[in-house]
């Protein structure tokens, strides 16, 4: 849907100054009810037994002695979830029932193997002890390189790359990307770089463990109470895996602490909906934080290789990448996302990238904010500072100096409409921090960041009340704020207070399909859903007028709140309000309301630059960020102080990766870390303020510019800091995170060299 | 006609072709005539695709028009977190 | 399994609760109470979203046994708004967007509420590192740090808190 007027010369009245979120007082006094807080008369308690192993043959389960203990009331397993038609359909699906619950072999540390409902936690806890499994343990692999090697360990056996060949394997999928003579650019460069470079798998570390609560009726219906990102996709996948009908179950999605890519697939529902449905008794089911550690998704871990090559004037002749991703159990690495994203800031004439997508003993990687995004840029954005450092031009210049600009050919083929790289850089440079002067020991990182956005199935109902305030529901769980912005722009298109619409978050029940929470999505697609159903309810409020007038129905025009007549010839009639015509709809026609539906494209990308200065510890290894600047393209910013939220917690999420965050395996393969004291996500005292800025370059497919903002945010950081260590020490770091052993060691092994 | 440009390695599948000419109204014709012109391309785009449109991503519309100047991408089916 | 009989208070009621000798504090307050305010992240004292006051201290009530509550006087998150009077804290959280999932937000608050009791006018490292042990995995920390301080401005009678 296009851009509808030039935003700079439109006078917003709501969007661009929301002050105070609907959902805000419930969760500022503790009211708001998340995924472990809902509660049913005669609930059961259920708990997960999980594999020991990194990799082993299921010989048997005995769950007899598990189900003669008092007070356990059932105990499933994958004989629980049989094949049918509908999931045999969808190779997908096949693999997140195996996720959900392992058959045949356990994959990895903490694959779920069997599950107990008792009439509470303890008993629960204690029948786990009772099942027993006998286990042939198989030689596992986790490390991406490995597991590509010849001989490595298979997880399955039916697995060919690209579904070709005859050779069991562990590479799923390979992919290549590109344009231009990629050798002959080499022969153009001045100057070439070419490095390795390793990030480990982060999770995505949501404060609120996966729970849910399930409730099958006797008539086979079922409802589900959950946390997730999507509740639309929990059904679907549940119904099929379940073999239920999608009518038949209903999915309410709670408030939800954190998702960040890890709650758009399912992991628990199903197994409480199998457990509720063999005790005939509501089913809670709560991850423990070790669970969520072991068994749901981290992102994929990367090796990457990149060469760059430029002219000694700075012009980038020629840019390649491989990419080693692997997402742990199953196929989907997000290799192909990382090899399309990698060069994209830039404007390279010969491109290639190329992306393997590997499977290995590990949990299965979920989405992770601009999902493969961040490890390809961490690579890109080192190499393209040590060109620039090279040929000694300032790392912003450089980047302008190529920089993807409006109409230029992207690095993954199509030509850009109206992007705002350069704006972005261009006010980075400008910004007060980039001339701080350094002390020793001190280094400034500067790296930039895509990340395509994109819009989805939506579809939202608006109704105007009898007192002509206005109930908008909407699909798309809130994870940010968004609630606020639909509520803003309702406001803005009927011309009506913002404290005067309510939006909720409606079941799978009330509306219908929506899309996942992802892909920075819901301002963009629902505002854009929720601005057309607005203009849907304002025509029949114009209709209701002129029917009221006696006048024809394209006579009346909607202003500031009001019907009034479009002009002199339509008459003079006093304005009627919302509330006035809210007031009569039953007399007028019936209840007013205003739906549309959708599947969203033309999400517009976003593009970032941060600049980071951090100081090294030179003893203990230990990196401090002094101080820290995001600028962003935010399209137009609906509610700027969320977007400056989202922008900051990206860019948090990218330190944390950057400096202390990964899954630590040991030589079994299991995790050793599946704990906040050991996995260590960024505190507040590591954290200086985060300084923001954003820009607004109008995204023309949304009537109001809009982009999505909730990822690009964490391409850019793992970059920076590593460009300001690498400032600050005279040495590359190429393995993230550069926790303090790992900058000590390379401090030793690399003595200082001027860069 | 519209200038029909693969990702790379999806040409593999295309006899090495890159592009392709053709003469559709829209995403979804646009799709089946590629299948029919590089029948191994069909699994891959029946999985799904996403078509680039003159720089805009289209991750499901297959009604989306396509003129007969537009630059067209076949790129990988895409998510986001 | 023996049920301890345990009297406490809680945000100035007294309260009477049976509980397990292994059940803790969080899920008295959470299954047994019906106060669902306090969070449980982690269940291992490493993260905060439990966070409630007793005796004046605060603690990760994941790591306090049922049992220990006896006695005692504990405040939680129902506890700090006045009827429809928010806390200055909870107004300032509001108002300066320093909750995106809302998680993380009733231990902060909680902790931050005892902060400013001990020390009304805190500078923001002691902001920092009073809070380090509370995680937010959504903002970064910078709007609840400047939420803090407005709060505690506000709450000293300075005119220019934001």
């Amino acid at each position: 849907m296009p851009l509808d007027h030039n935003p700079d010369k439109k006078d917003f009245k709501v969007v661009g100054h929301v002050k105070t979120r609907p959902d805000g007082v419930d969760k500022v006094t503790g009211r708001a009810k998340f995924g472990a807080d809902m509660f049913a008369p005669g609930m059961l308690h259920a708990k997960i037994l999980r594999s020991p192993h990194a990799h082993a043959r299921i010989k048997s389960i005995d769950t007899s002695k598990a189900e003669a203990l008092p007070g356990v009331k059932a105990v499933v397993t994958a004989a629980d979830f049989p094949d049918n038609p509908d999931l045999l359909a969808n190779e997908e699906l096949v693999n997140i029932r195996y996720n959900v619950m392992a058959r045949g072999k356990v994959l990895y540390d903490g694959h779920a193997v069997a599950a107990v409902a008792a009439v509470n936690p303890r008993v629960a806890r204690q029948a786990l002890k009772l099942i027993e499994v006998d286990y042939e343990v198989l030689p596992h692999v986790v490390d991406v390189e490995l597991a590509m090697a010849p001989g490595a360990p298979i997880l399955h056996e039916d697995l060919r790359t690209n579904g070709e060949g005859d050779e069991p394997t562990n590479v799923a999928r390979t992919i290549e990307i590109g344009h231009g003579d990629i050798d002959a650019g080499f022969k153009e460069a001045d100057f070439i770089v070419e490095r390795t470079f390793t990030a480990g798998a982060a999770h995505q570390g949501y404060i609120e463990p996966h729970a849910c609560l399930a409730n099958v009726s006797g008539d086979g219906s079922g409802e589900i109470w959950c946390c997730t990102q999507g509740h639309f996709m929990v059904r679907d996948f549940c119904a099929q895996i379940c073999g239920m009908e999608v009518s038949k179950l209903r999915v309410t999605a709670s408030e939800i602490g954190g998702g960040f890519g890890g709650k758009t697939t399912i992991f628990i529902e199903p197994v409480a909906l199998a457990l509720s449905r063999k005790t005939g008794r509501p089913v809670k089911l709560v991850m423990t934080r070790d669970e969520v550690f072991r068994a749901t998704g981290p992102t994929a871990s990367s090796s990457t290789h990149i060469k760059m090559g430029c002219t000694k004037d700075g012009v980038i002749t020629a840019a390649y990448a491989e990419l080693h991703y692997q997402g742990g159990a199953f196929p989907g690495a997000p290799s192909d996302m990382g090899a399309m994203t990698a060069f994209a800031c830039y404007q390279p004439k010969a491109v290639k990238a190329l992306g393997w997508d590997v499977v290995t003993n590990r949990p299965k990687q979920a989405a992770y904010r601009a999902p493969g995004a961040p490890m390809a840029a961490f690579a890109v954005e080192s190499v393209v500072s040590e060109l620039a450092a090279k040929i000694g031009m300032d790392p912003i210049d450089f980047r302008l100096k190529n920089a993807a600009t409006s109409g230029s050919r992207s690095s993954y083929g199509p030509t850009y409409s109206d992007i705002g790289l350069v704006e972005t850089l261009e006010a980075a440079k400008a910004h007060p921090n980039y001339s701080i002067p350094l002390g020793p020991n001190q280094g400034r990182g500067v790296a930039s960041g895509f990340w395509f956005n994109f819009g989805g199935q939506t579809a939202v109902s608006l109704n105007v009340n009898i007192d002509g305030s206005v109930a908008l529901s909407v699909g798309t769980p809130d994870i940010g704020g968004s609630r606020a912005s639909m509520c803003a722009m309702a406001a803005e298109e009927l011309g009506i207070p913002y404290e005067n619409v309510q939006t909720i978050i409606a079941d799978t029940g009330s509306l219908g399909y929506n899309d996942v929470t992802d892909g920075s999505r819901v301002t963009f697609a629902s505002g854009l859903a929720t601005i057309e159903a607005a203009r849907n309810a304002k025509k029949v409020l114009c209709a209701r007028a002129a029917k009221i007038w006696g006048i024809p129905e394209d006579a009346v025009k909607w202003e500031d709140g009001c019907a009034i007549p479009a002009g002199p010839n339509a008459g003079e009639f006093p304005p009627l309000s919302i509330k006035e015509l809210a007031a009569q709809a039953g007399e007028t026609g019936g209840p007013i309301a205003g739906h549309y539906e959708i599947s969203a494209d033309g999400a517009g990308p976003s593009f970032a630059t941060h600049i980071v200065d951090a100081e090294v510890d030179r003893e203990t290894g230990r990196i401090t960020i002094l101080r820290y600047l995001i600028v962003q393209d935010a399209g137009k910013a609906v509610s700027p102080t969320y977007v400056e939220g989202q922008m900051q917690g990206g860019a948090v999420q990218g330190i944390g990766w950057a400096l202390n965050e990964e899954y630590i395996y040991n030589d079994k393969g299991l995790l050793e870390n599946p704990g906040f004291l050991d996995y260590r996500i960024p505190v507040a005292s590591d954290l200086p303020m985060i300084d923001t800025q954003i820009v607004e370059v109008p995204n023309p497919g949304h009537p109001y510019g809009v982009r999505g903002v909730g990822e690009t945010s964490i391409v850019p950081p793992l970059g920076a800091v590593a460009n300001a260590v690498a400032a600050a020490t005279g040495t590359r770091p190429q393995e993230l995170p550069v926790s303090p052993p790992r900058l000590l060691k390379l401090m030793k092994d690399q003595p200082l060299a001027a860069e | 006609m519209a200038k029909v440009v693969l990702w790379g390695s999806l040409s593999r599948l295309a006899d090495g072709r890159k592009e392709f000419d053709i003469d559709a109204p829209d995403i979804g014709r646009m799709l089946a005539a590629l299948g029919s012109e590089a029948p191994k391309l069909k699994p891959i785009l029946d999985k799904g695709v996403t078509v680039s449109i003159d720089g805009t991503l289209y991750r499901l519309d297959r009604f989306k028009t396509i003129d007969p100047d537009s630059e067209v991408f076949i790129l990988p089916k895409m998510a986001g977190g | 399994m023996t049920h301890s009989h345990v009297t406490t208070t809680i945000n100035g009621d007294t309260v009477d609760y049976l509980c397990d000798a292994e059940e803790t504090l969080l899920d008295v307050l959470r299954d047994r109470l019906g106060m669902t305010g306090a969070k449980e992240g982690c269940g291992t004292g490493d993260c905060g979203a439990c966070t409630v006051e007793m005796d004046g201290r605060i603690v990760c009530s994941c790591l306090v046994l049922g049992a220990e509550a006896d006695g005692r006087s504990i405040r939680t998150i129902e506890g700090m708004a006045k009827g429809e009077e928010l806390h200055p804290l909870q107004r300032h959280f509001l108002e300066g967007a320093a909750l995106q999932c809302g998680i993380c937000t009733p231990g902060i608050l909680v902790a931050a509420r005892a902060l400013l009791e001990k020390n009304p006018n805190p500078s923001e490292t002691e902001i920092r590192y009073w809070l380090a042990g509370n995680l937010c995995r959504c903002t970064g920390y910078d709007k609840i740090i400047r939420a803090v301080q407005n709060a505690a401005a506000e709450m000293r009678g300075e005119s220019n808190a934001a």
